[in-house]
């Protein structure tokens, strides 16, 4: 019997004291509440330091995408770099799951802090590049797939990459 | 058979493979570079160690090499071992040290062989951090892309390049870490099958460039089996498609067809599927423009156009035998007429009558690569079939395998069996009009009209077997080729004998059969291939043998003279203004009340048509083709037709009333059941019926990507993918991917083998033929073969060229004498510009050299073309190119004929002056 009592009056006192507590809940939407970095919501794609876009369109998140909401197709233009042509997410389908950034070998494709995608139509959450694409780095600040990668660019000629040799001399006769 | 024991488990197995081939022919996961299926082994990437034991008690073991190592009774290995994988894993590290981080923006990333063994072998992290080095690329061409940073130097490409197709101008250059492979400078690839260093090259130094136009992956590809439109010989393809575009070809294993490999004209000639001028809707004529409508208003039209009045049918050599057949059902057997020029029906018929009653073999490609002893006659293989000429040269290698098997050294030892062979290679002759790219393999060759081949071939007959009749008039020369040709195919033990229509003459055809019936009388190995010009040639043959005198000639004659004006005429996929003179073709539409045309394109015969009905190409529809080995064989559309576009034999099954086909199966049987030839046609591949575990097969792979926002652009509501109601695939990744029939095989794709190189899983051996044996069905065998006809005895008069002005003769292209092929881009940019092409005391003595230009004049038309020197072309002999589209107007029948030439300026500068007259 004094247990019970002792319960109750636990409660009541537990309740009581919350009334002095800080509120963990915010008033949304005039205040926003803190969200960390690795928060998976609206993808984006980023650009390299030098500003130009960072997706080659590999295809990659495409693949890896759980319920295929990703799709792409390559261009190549004169300058040599691999660009998507087009590149459309139907976040309509989107889980934000994070596959398509762990998958991106040239961390063009981000999640942002970004979750507020309400839409009274659902075609409008077809996202398209022009959509997608934003200005700055996102998370990685200093990645350039083209420094690292072999192939020649315009602006990036053979040897010029990071760890590259200079091309090899094929009249040369030094071994 | 000898018994080994892998890892403890005792196989019995094929005593002539080597260890590495056994492994991988075991279902046994092995890495690999420099080893080849088709090319042997050199063990020069160290890639396949495995660890051999001396016996039960050796526990140790040393390091072999399982490519190099032959298999002997009773041997131990293990492929577990552990300081055999670290071996295996340390040489993948060093090949991928100077490999560049390339694979997001690499074509061969996603079916990379370099990939696929990197992950065998358990190499994932880059340790190494120096420099890599790195090289500068070229160009070669529309075909290939070059990226040399990513070579891994397993000598692969060289290899195929020079050892097994036998050209020169890719070099390993320099050595060392400085290695090389490339021509001497910037160029286009010389070889006719360039285009299979993109499948034989490992990682991505060579990859396709038309590809690369409109890429994708290969696992978001939808694929079908398909079968190359452009040439007769019917090497199997796997087409792949996405979002509506037809974006690559690739070859399928057929093990008794084309094996490894295609030629660069199937493998890059695909482009014209995607070409604006694709007719996308019925075209109804008003007034003089053609406008476009709708399917029920088209139907309706050709009611009206086809009521009261005869309705005369044009098959076509490039339509299926579906298609061919329900036209034929359609305007009724005697209405029906094939399509081709006269002179070319009959060498349709004679190729089909020689193969219906052959006493030798109709050589499938892998006996042709069997042959010890082969003459070809009159063809140039190498641009009318250019993989059966790449089956050639490797049948002049049996010499060298042959001795090599003497010396005890087995076949897949590439290295030491080249070295022992060096020069000497089996017996090619070649007898063509003019020279080709194969006469340096060639043990003699000779170049004369046709005619005069045929009188050679016919004295060669008669040479082997006393009993075919003779030829009397040979001068010395001749005799002596003669006599050196009939010893040699006498003395051989696979002789083949390779002829075709591709000089346009008969007596060309009846010579080659003389000559394997002389042979098949000793030598029941004896073999005959006779080329034919198009996908279906042997097909619309077969089709109309019982009405061989039905050729357009006849439609036309019929027409004009008889039913004038009062005749419908229903073209089926075929530019007439290809196959006979223009002012023919015209008169035949004037004399005609109504034209409906049924094809893919806009060409100068659908530009006639009152009707013009958008037919579906290879890759949108279905249907069967023979090819020139009497392999009749289907393809499957590989992606769903667009708006009104639909296959030919559904526009005719439309249009015909008294038949109810819904399905291609049924006019698959009715036209197997039209013919005994034909008999055979409704077992090339497993009808729409067909299911396995209730499952359709998946034309998508497993991992097909974006299926929720490849449309959504159009509609975020998705639609249900689109049915295929008339096989037993699915347009859809939904279904069975593995242990399917090869006719219905989509692609090749194995677990840890993205690369085509998975292809060994699907083989009863290595290099042998696909489990369930290979796609096809021969409708013609010697077993089949009926009563022997006689020798053809109708021998030619010599043709002494220069007589009665020039004599014609055709030359072929594999890049543009083909009508598909010449669609695309990169074919066209390869194709030659027109010529006209004499020797050189012909060329002095009308004063021209190769910066002249010439009129050729001949009954159906006039040209000026710029001057070709060719000397191996006889005197008074014209060669001009075959097929070209700048020489619109010149047909096969023209050739044989002559032509009266004279020189004069070029075509430019006459126009200047018009120009300046005008003025």
């Amino acid at each position: 019997m004094i247990n019970v009592f002792w319960s109750q009056l636990r409660s009541l006192w537990g309740v009581l004291k919350h009334t002095f507590t800080k509120p963990v809940t915010v008033r949304y939407p005039e205040e926003m509440p803190y969200y960390s970095p690795r928060y998976r919501g609206r993808i984006v794609l980023t650009r390299d330091p030098d500003g130009e876009e960072r997706c080659v369109a590999c295809n990659l998140c495409a693949s890896v995408c759980p319920p295929d909401a990703i799709s792409l197709e390559k261009e190549e233009r004169d300058d040599g770099r691999w660009r998507a042509r087009y590149f459309r997410i139907n976040f309509s389908r989107c889980i934000n799951c994070g596959m398509c950034e762990e998958a991106c070998p040239t961390y063009a494709i981000q999640l942002s802090q970004d979750f507020e995608m309400g839409e009274y139509v659902r075609q409008d959450m077809v996202f398209e590049k022009e959509d997608l694409l934003i200005q700055g780095t996102g998370k990685y600040h200093d990645y350039n797939f083209y420094r690292v990668s072999g192939k020649a660019v315009e602006g990036k000629d053979k040897g010029q990459a990071q760890n590259e040799a200079e091309p090899i001399n094929l009249t040369s006769l030094l071994p | 058979m000898p018994t080994i024991v892998i890892d403890g488990e005792p196989y019995d197995v094929d005593g002539d493979k080597n260890l590495l081939e056994t492994c991988l022919q075991l279902d046994k996961d092995l890495p690999y570079f420099c080893w080849h299926p088709a090319m042997g082994s050199v063990g020069s990437c160290r890639q396949c160690a495995v660890t051999q034991y001396q016996d039960e008690n050796d526990e140790r073991g040393r390091m072999v090499m399982s490519c190099m190592t032959p298999i002997t009774d009773g041997m131990i290995v293990s492929l577990k071992d552990e300081a055999t994988q670290e071996f295996r894993d340390s040489c993948i590290e060093t090949v991928m040290t100077n490999h560049p981080h390339d694979c997001p923006v690499c074509e061969e990333g996603g079916e990379c062989h370099l990939q696929d063994m990197t992950n065998m072998s358990g190499h994932t992290q880059r340790v190494y951090q120096g420099p890599k080095r790195t090289h500068r690329n070229q160009d070669l061409g529309p075909f290939i892309n070059h990226e040399m940073n990513r070579c891994i130097a397993c000598y692969r490409c060289v290899r195929y390049y020079q050892d097994y197709v036998g050209d020169t101008d890719l070099q390993a250059q320099g050595s060392g870490a400085k290695v090389f492979f490339g021509r001497h400078k910037d160029g286009a690839l010389e070889s006719e099958f360039s285009g299979n260093l993109v499948e034989v090259c490992p990682t991505g130094v060579f990859t396709d460039k038309t590809f690369s136009k409109h890429f994708v992956r290969k696992w978001d590809l939808q694929s079908a089996p398909s079968v190359c439109m452009h040439c007769a010989i019917g090497c199997n393809t796997s087409p792949g498609e996405r979002n509506g575009t037809l974006r690559r070809i690739v070859n399928r294993y057929n093990g008794d067809v084309n094996g490894y490999f295609l030629c660069d004209r199937g493998r890059f000639g695909y482009d014209f599927v995607n070409d604006q001028r694709r007719l996308a809707e019925p075209l109804v004529q008003q007034g003089d423009s053609l406008d476009s409508t709708d399917r029920d208003d088209a139907l309706a039209q050709y009611a009206n156009l086809s009521a009261d009045c005869e309705v005369i049918g044009i098959g076509s050599p490039r339509a299926s035998l579906e298609a061919n057949f329900a036209l034929q059902q359609l305007v009724g057997e005697d209405n029906f007429y094939s399509g081709l020029a006269s002179s070319e029906q009959a060498l349709h018929q004679t190729s089909l009558t020689v193969l219906e009653s052959t006493s030798a073999l109709i050589a499938s490609l892998r006996q042709v690569e069997q042959a010890d002893a082969v003459l070809v006659l009159g063809e140039d293989i190498l641009n009318t079939a250019p993989r059966l000429a790449l089956a050639v040269k490797q049948a002049t290698k049996n010499l060298g395998l042959n001795m090599a098997a003497d010396a005890r050294i087995p076949s897949w030892q590439a290295a030491a069996v080249k070295n022992l062979a060096q020069n000497q290679r089996s017996p090619l002759f070649m007898l063509t009009p003019a020279a080709t790219r194969m006469d340096s393999i060639a043990q003699s060759c000779h170049n004369d009209v046709p005619a005069n081949l045929a009188r050679l071939g016919m004295a060669i007959a008669n040479a082997i077997d006393g009993g075919a009749p003779g030829v009397n008039d040979l001068d010395d020369q001749e005799k002596e080729l003669v006599a050196v040709i009939a010893e040699t195919l006498k003395g051989a033990s696979k002789p083949l004998v390779i002829s075709g229509s591709g000089c346009f003459d008969v007596a060309v055809v009846q010579a080659a059969a003389n000559i394997s019936r002389a042979l098949a009388a000793e030598n029941d190995k004896a073999a005959i291939h006779l080329v034919l010009p198009e996908v279906n040639s042997l097909g619309l043959a077969m089709l109309c043998s019982k009405k061989p005198e039905a050729d357009l000639n006849a439609a036309m004659k019929r027409t004009v003279d008889q039913v004038n004006g009062q005749a419908a005429v229903v073209v089926l996929e075929n530019d007439l203004y290809r196959r006979a003179g223009k002012g023919l073709v015209d008169d035949f539409f004037d004399a005609a009340q109504s034209v409906v045309v049924i094809d893919s394109f806009h060409n100068d015969t659908t530009a006639r048509a009152q009707l013009a009905l958008p037919a579906a190409t290879f890759a949108e529809s279905e249907g069967t083709m023979v090819s020139s080995e009497a392999r009749a064989q289907r393809y499957f559309a590989v992606h769903n037709t667009e708006g009104y576009v639909a296959s030919s034999w559904k526009w005719l099954a439309e249009l015909n009333k008294s038949v109810s086909w819904t399905h291609l199966d049924q006019l698959t049987a009715a036209c197997a059941n039209s013919s005994p030839l034909l008999a055979g046609i409704t077992l090339a591949a497993p009808d729409r019926e067909f299911r396995l575990n209730d499952q359709k097969v998946a034309r998508q792979s497993h991992r097909y990507s974006g299926r929720g926002s490849a449309t959504a652009h159009i509609s975020v509501n998705e639609t249900r993918v689109a049915q295929d109601d008339e096989s037993a695939l699915a347009f859809s990744m939904e279904g069975r991917q593995s242990n399917l029939p090869p006719a219905l095989q989509p692609g090749i794709w194995s677990p840890g083998w993205n690369s085509n190189e998975a292809i060994n899983k699907f083989q009863d051996e290595i290099g042998g033929h696909l489990k369930g044996g290979d796609p096809g069905i021969r409708l013609l065998d010697k077993a089949t073969a009926g009563t022997q006809s006689g020798w053809f005895d109708s021998i030619p008069q010599k043709s002494m060229p220069g007589s009665q002005g020039y004599r014609l003769v055709p030359l072929h292209h594999i890049f543009g004498s083909e009508e598909f092929s010449s669609g695309s881009n990169a074919i066209a940019q390869r194709s030659p510009k027109p010529y006209a092409a004499l020797c050189a005391a012909d060329a002095s003595a009308l004063e021209v050299d190769q910066q002249g230009w010439l009129k050729v004049e001949l009954n159906s038309g006039q040209w000026t073309l710029s001057v070709a020197v060719d000397d191996s072309l006889p005197r008074g002999v014209l060669g001009l190119p075959s097929g070209l589209t700048g020489l619109g107007g010149l047909q096969g029948a023209a050739y044989g004929g002559s032509a009266s030439i004279s020189k004069t300026q070029s075509p430019v500068i006459a126009s200047d002056q018009t120009s300046g007259g005008g003025e």
